[in-house]
């Protein structure tokens, strides 16, 4: 019988060195850091301007995007996002991962860790444009190169969650 | 010398097929490390599994740690990559609002993507929701989020310069509070862990 991996996990701090190490090539090879949310930007513009191509080169949060007559999925961090898809694909499937269910504590229902997900979905699509990025773009990147934005977005992410996750609880305890 | 494609020391095509390995890596990381599951991210909160600690901090100082390496050795210019601009203000607001949309969703939008992809039900509804977020943030930019988003301007601002420190000892200072927090975070594991365990733990592979 073939062992069974799908509960186990990589040694974290292997884990850490190997994406640190694809965070030194991001900046040695292209300049650029490691990004999430920014992936899903250009989708959604390019999404947009598809429909309403007049809109988008008006309005200001869009224009840049697409002002220079390329697409907006024409980017680096796209094709980033695309190859962390297939890495997590490869990596699920090396472990027996790759199976549809919904991630959740036993104590909740599946209508209530979805509506939950979905609720935070919709903070973090704003935060990480308010804030210039996620947890990739601008927390990790930025701690990489000592920018001090990555350190102020480090204080207040944890600092955040650790602040309402008392009111929370009953979702993961 | 690095950054190469900033000084069109390789052509673009090269550079996107790169991002492409670059995100590969990346991506098998987080799979691979436990950042599917939404309940090895959420532990961090509540004590029970302390991986996004770890890794986190890890990736970030094997970067750091590389990066200024390379610069002191001349071989990259850190000056010439995209070195992120702060604004304190929006930035300090935007990172409470992703702190709650982490305790509320239990991801962060990188690795939604990856959970959604491997057939995680609730990442394809937490990206389902970022979609909306972001598309809701772009349609009142204008009246809402444009001034915000503008102000508490410092440039490129470097921690260690702003405390009057060499990058290198600020480094060295990180470094040693991870090690220290990792055995702290190992500590607290164990207790909350021996006390009042969760419910199916071994779902978590600690």
């Amino acid at each position: 019988m073939k062992e069974d991996r799908s509960n186990k996990y990589m040694n974290p701090y292997l884990a850490g060195f190997l994406i640190g190490l694809m965070l030194i090539a991001a900046y040695y090879f292209s300049g650029e850091g490691l990004g999430g949310s920014g992936a899903l930007k250009k989708v959604a513009i390019a999404a947009v301007n598809t429909v309403a191509p007049e809109y988008t080169h008006e309005a200001a949060y869009f224009a840049p995007s697409v002002e220079n007559g390329k697409s907006p999925l024409n980017s680096w961090l796209v094709f980033e996002v695309i190859g962390v898809i297939l890495g997590a694909l490869l990596s699920a499937a090396y472990y027996g991962r790759l199976s549809m269910k919904v991630g959740k504590s036993p104590k909740i229902t599946n209508r209530t860790r979805l509506i939950a997900a979905l609720a935070g979905g919709i903070l973090w699509g704003v935060g990480s444009q308010l804030g210039r990025g996620c947890t990739s773009g601008l927390i990790m990147s930025g701690m990489a190169v000592n920018a001090l934005s990555g350190y102020i977005g480090l204080a207040a992410v944890f600092g955040g969650g650790y602040l309402f996750a008392y009111f929370f609880r009953k979702l993961w305890i | 010398m690095g950054p190469l494609y900033p000084q069109g020391l390789i052509s673009e095509p090269l550079n996107l097929l790169i991002a492409l390995f670059i995100g590969i890596g990346f991506g098998i990381g987080l799979e691979a490390g436990g950042f599917t599951n939404t309940r090895k991210l959420a532990g961090v909160f509540y004590g029970y599994d302390f991986v996004v600690l770890k890794v986190f901090f890890t990736a970030a100082l094997t970067g750091a740690i590389g990066l200024f390496l390379l610069d002191n050795y001349g071989l990259m210019d850190i000056e010439l990559t995209f070195y992120p601009k702060t604004f304190w203000i929006p930035t300090t607001i935007a990172g409470i609002i992703m702190g709650l949309g982490f305790i509320i969703g239990g991801f962060c939008p990188g690795t939604s993507v990856c959970a959604a992809f491997t057939g995680k039900i609730d990442g394809i509804y937490f990206v389902i929701g970022a979609f909306i977020g972001i598309l809701g943030y772009g349609f009142t930019y204008e009246p809402l989020f444009e001034k915000l988003r503008n102000s508490g301007g410092l440039g490129k601002a470097n921690i260690a310069a702003e405390l009057g420190i060499s990058d290198e000892l600020f480094i060295f200072i990180v470094t040693v509070f991870a090690v220290v927090a990792f055995i702290v975070a190992n500590k607290i594991q164990q207790k909350v862990n021996s006390k009042n365990p969760v419910e199916n733990i071994e779902e978590l592979g600690l």
